[in-house]
Formats: C-alpha cells, sequence, structure tokens
C-alpha cells in the first residue's frame, strides 16, 4: 500500500511537476515582461498623467509630437553620437584581442585591467568622470603636464563637446565587454591553425587578415547590429553625468523624464513603443542575416 | 631586417598595451588619490599627485556614516541574496521542465521565455511601474527582488543550455529506482548544474550589484537606498567635497575588485557564456 501510493503514478506526478515548476516563472514572465508591453501600447493611443483614474483618448497624437516636434526629435541625434562610439570600441576592442591573442608578457595581467572597467558600478564610473572632465580636474591636468593645455575645453558645459565627452566614457566603460568576447573567440581558433600559416611563411597581418578575421567575423557582425539599438537605449551614463543637461539628453532619459517628472505618461509610452519597435526591428534583421550565414 | 621588423612590432605591441593600461587605471588612480587627502590638501592639489598621507581614513569615515553607505550595503546584500536565490530556484526549475519533459504547448512556453530577451527591460518602464505600484511593492525591497528574479532571462538560458549536456540517461535510472521526479530534480539535476549556477550567480550579482534604475525608480525612500543610490544621493549635499566623493566611489569599487581578483576564471567565462543569446 505504502509503496503504491509513494509511487504516485508516474503520469499525474508528471502533469504536477511540470504544472508546480512553471508556474512561478511563467507568472513572473507574464508580468513583468508582456504585460508591460500590452498596458504600454494601449497608454500611447491616450493621454494620462499616470494616477487619475480616466485616460483621454487621443489616438495617433503621441506619435505625431514624437516625429513632428523638434524638442522630441532631436534625442534621435543624440543616439549618433554614441552609434559611432561602438565602432570605435569594437575597433579598439578588437585590436586588443588580437594583440593578446598572440605571445606577449604579463597576458593575465593586460587582460584582466583591460576588461576590468566593464564590471564597475554605473554610478561610481559616472562621478569619476564628473572628476576626470570636471574644470582643473584630471583630463586638464593631465593635458597641462604634457604640453597641450590649449586642448582645454568645457567637456561637460560645451553642448557641441558634451556628448563626445560622454561617448568616450561609455567606450571606456563597456570595451572590455568586446574585448572578453573577441578575445573568447579569437583563442577557441586552433593552434595547429597559426602553425601551419607560419610554416607557410605568413606574416602577423596575413594570420589575422585570413584566419582571425573570418573566424570572428560573425561576432563582430552580431555586435555591431546590436549597437543600433544600444545606442538609442543609452541612459546610465548621461543621466548620472548630466540628468541629460547641456544637450545631452538621450531618448530614454526623455522618456524616464516625461513619465516621471512631468507626469505625461501617454507620450512617454508611445516613445517606449517607437523604442521597442527599432530594437525588435533591428534585431529580426539580425537573427534573419545570422540565420542566412550559418545556413 | 627581419629582426628590426620585429622589434618595432614588439615595441608596438608593448607600447600600445600600456597606453590601454594608462588609459584605463587614470580615472581610477586619482580617485583612489583623492579620497585619502584632507580637505585643505585637496583644494591646494592638482588630481595627479598622491596625498600626502596613506593613512587618513576620515573621508571613508564621513562617505560611510554621513553617506548612508552601511544602509546601502545592508540593502545590496538583502536584495542580492533573496534574488539570487530567486532566479536560480525559479530558472532552474522552468529549464528542467522545458529541457526534460514533452507535453503540450511546450513550444509556446519555451518561445515566451525565448521573445522575452528581445524586449529591453528599460523600454517598458513606464508600464512596468503602474504594475509594481499597483501590486503595492513600490519602496519595498520586494520591487527590486521581484523585477531581478522575474525579467532578466539570462538564467533560463545559461540553464537550458547546461541540461543539454547533462545525460538523460542519469534522470532515467534514478527514475527506475523508484525516485521521484522531484527527487531527480534535488539529488541529480540540482546539484549537477553547480557549475551553471556559479556562472548565473556571478553574472546576475554583478548586474545586480551594479544596476542603479530599477532602485532609483522603484526604491526612492532614503531606509531603501543601496550602494548605487546611496551613492548617487552624494552629488547634492558633498557636491563641494569631492574628497569625500571620491572615498565614496572607491567603497563602491574595492568589493568589485576583491571579486574580480578571487573570481577572474569564472568571471570572464560568465560574461562569454551570458552573451550568447
Amino acid at each position: 500500500m505504502k509503496l503504491i501510493k509513494s509511487k504516485m503514478n508516474y503520469n499525474s506526478q508528471r502533469k504536477l511537476v511540470i504544472f508546480s515548476f512553471s508556474l512561478i516563472p511563467v507568472l513572473l514572465l507574464v508580468t513583468f515582461s508582456y504585460l508591460p508591453v500590452i498596458n504600454m501600447f494601449f497608454y500611447s493611443f491616450t493621454e494620462w498623467n499616470g494616477f487619475s483614474p480616466t485616460k483621454e483618448f487621443v489616438g495617433l497624437d503621441n506619435y505625431i509630437d514624437i516625429f513632428t516636434d523638434p524638442e522630441y526629435f532631436q534625442v534621435f541625434k543624440v543616439s549618433v553620437y554614441y552609434f559611432v562610439a561602438t565602432f570605435v570600441q569594437m575597433g579598439i576592442a578588437l585590436y586588443f584581442a588580437t594583440i593578446l591573442s598572440f605571445n606577449v608578457r604579463f597576458k593575465n595581467f593586460f587582460k584582466g585591467v583591460l576588461f576590468f572597467p566593464y564590471l564597475l558600478n554605473g554610478v561610481a564610473i559616472g562621478f569619476m568622470f564628473l572628476f576626470f572632465f570636471r574644470p582643473e580636474g584630471t583630463l586638464d591636468t593631465f593635458l597641462t603636464i604634457i604640453g597641450l593645455e590649449g586642448l582645454i575645453q568645457q567637456w561637460l558645459r560645451n553642448p557641441d563637446i558634451i556628448n563626445i565627452s560622454l561617448a568616450g566614457t561609455s567606450v571606456w566603460r563597456y570595451m572590455g565587454f568586446n574585448f572578453i568576447i573577441f578575445l573568447g573567440a579569437i583563442s577557441s581558433i586552433p593552434k595547429e591553425v597559426y602553425e601551419a600559416a607560419e610554416i607557410d611563411g605568413a606574416n602577423k597581418w596575413y594570420q589575422f587578415r585570413y584566419i582571425i578575421l573570418p573566424s570572428i567575423m560573425m561576432i563582430i557582425q552580431l555586435n555591431l547590429i546590436l549597437a543600433v539599438s544600444g545606442a538609442i537605449s543609452v541612459f546610465e551614463i548621461p543621466y548620472i553625468m548630466t540628468g541629460g543637461a547641456n544637450g545631452s539628453e538621450t531618448f530614454v532619459i526623455q522618456t524616464v523624464d516625461l513619465a516621471f517628472k512631468f507626469n505625461k505618461f501617454g507620450l512617454a509610452s508611445a516613445m517606449g513603443i517607437v523604442l521597442l519597435g527599432i530594437v525588435v526591428v533591428v534585431t529580426i534583421i539580425q537573427r534573419l542575416a545570422f540565420k542566412k550565414e550559418t545556413e | 631586417m627581419r629582426g628590426t621588423k620585429a622589434n618595432i612590432f614588439t615595441f608596438i605591441k608593448y607600447f600600445s598595451l600600456l597606453l590601454g593600461v594608462f588609459v584605463a587605471l587614470l580615472p581610477i588612480t586619482v580617485i583612489l588619490f583623492a579620497s585619502f587627502k584632507t580637505s585643505d590638501e585637496y583644494n591646494s592639489t592638482n588630481p595627479l599627485t598622491p596625498p600626502e598621507n596613506w593613512l587618513n581614513f576620515d573621508n571613508f569615515t564621513r562617505a560611510f556614516i554621513e553617506g548612508n553607505m552601511i544602509v546601502g550595503f545592508l540593502n545590496t546584500t538583502v536584495i542580492l541574496v533573496l534574488s539570487l536565490i530567486g532566479a536560480t530556484l525559479t530558472g532552474s526549475m522552468v529549464a528542467y521542465v522545458l529541457n526534460r519533459f514533452d507535453f503540450k504547448g511546450k513550444k509556446i512556453l519555451l518561445g515566451a521565455f525565448l521573445l522575452a530577451v528581445l524586449i529591453p527591460g528599460v523600454t517598458t518602464q513606464v508600464a512596468t511601474f503602474q504594475i509594481v505600484n499597483g501590486l503595492g511593492l513600490f519602496n519595498t525591497h520586494w520591487a527590486a527582488i521581484i523585477l531581478y528574479m522575474g525579467t532578466d532571462i539570462i538564467a533560463v538560458y545559461i540553464f537550458m543550455q547546461f541540461l543539454n549536456n547533462i545525460s538523460v540517461s542519469l534522470d532515467e535510472s534514478a527514475l527506475l529506482d523508484g525516485a521521484s521526479y522531484f527527487t531527480v530534480f534535488r539529488k541529480i539535476i540540482l546539484p549537477l548544474l553547480k557549475p551553471a549556477i556559479v556562472t548565473v550567480v556571478i553574472v546576475k550579482g554583478v548586474n545586480i550589484y551594479n544596476d542603479f534604475y530599477t532602485p532609483f525608480l522603484y526604491m526612492p525612500k532614503k531606509d531603501l537606498s543601496v550602494v548605487s543610490t546611496a551613492l548617487f544621493k552624494f552629488q547634492g549635499p558633498m557636491g563641494s567635497s569631492w574628497e569625500v566623493i571620491c572615498a565614496g566611489i572607491m567603497i563602491v569599487i574595492i568589493p568589485t575588485l576583491i571579486i574580480f581578483l578571487l573570481l577572474q576564471k569564472h568571471i570572464y567565462n560568465g560574461i562569454t557564456q551570458g552573451s550568447v543569446k
């Protein structure tokens, strides 16, 4: 009797496991990933302050505002800086990953130091670079020491320069991530391939061009496409350092401010939907391109 | 001829590496310098001058006490522990179900988890806020804990990838011996997932410790400050005492440095695995 009971029929046990093990994760997934998207879609056609019980239906007005009002549209220009910066960042990462895949002394030290900034807290990085860029701060002092004080600028006050300073900070922060991914991909190339190439007399440049580059081409493409959505979702660095002042406001800063500072939840939702749309389209393009490559 | 060329290459190689190290470390080093300076010393010296007294911990004390850092570390620890346990349990459970069972609706469930990765959390905050608020979680620890458990699906992926490499025959022989599915999960799957759990804990742990957005938006109450938001609040009241802010920055960085030095290999692996979505 006891035996039968403990061996509760495997079929119903199966059902119980499937149900009980997926219940909480699925509830969390629906509540915090899918429901917000659906709600946001509905909010985006309304004018709503976020707490009043009534929402006024305004049709496509919010979307029209985003794409016609220059005040809202200019944030797209700011993303261009971060988009370009991503290329710089990946170039540097690729360079160091290649160098460190050859014979180098103190390899682990260099690898660790170049990667470390990626692990740091965003607020700490933001403050660190406020200190770095402030008048008579780290950068100005360093330029003076090496005799280039003529280059000193109002790094975070001049609207023409501020986005370059902030995008530079972003490169400092994220370069290590690309670097580690590239290095991982390069080190998975079997040693014999290099050895064979050296016997054939291929120099380092040829090794890079014909062995390393092709084998990580896919990862580079993937990262380049992701740079589009990355550039448009920039938030932490400029929000912490400038709060979006002096022409450094990004798409996400504007969305957050509209919702939580100015209580324009309808408009903010429409911006969220636009952002989501861009990210999804970019990701689909990437998946399709990726699929073709592997076929 | 070949010799000089090789020399030039070696020179460029090490020169650029040292330049990289310089750029990576300069912003941090000056913060370290400033954190040990007295207020007068800070005002009279330039950022690149090392402090006179390397044992002046006054700024650190002020940052810890006036800057609410103790509260920040306590809250961060509570949130870290609970959300890591939660994410590991829920993630491994759903990965077990998706990897080991065939059932109606499995494809839809799998698709739902895969598709969710496409939705960057930052885009939907406007609506997520309403839900968190509606559930009465606003200004509680649970806002962060539940969001960290529920919105980042990375744990599910890492576990599923790992389960692919654990042979099903292990489960089967245990089932033949009369073990229940629950026992199989608890006694066989969970222990074998240990390396994957380490990866998840590291990747998610770093993300949670560094996250600013979630606590800033959902837990603005002073008692609920985490490390990030406590440091962020230095801006106003200590705006003129950069030496104290620098001590605050160092306090936030040091735990990361220690973890990095201890777990380097695991961190590199975790980052590489976590990126392959």
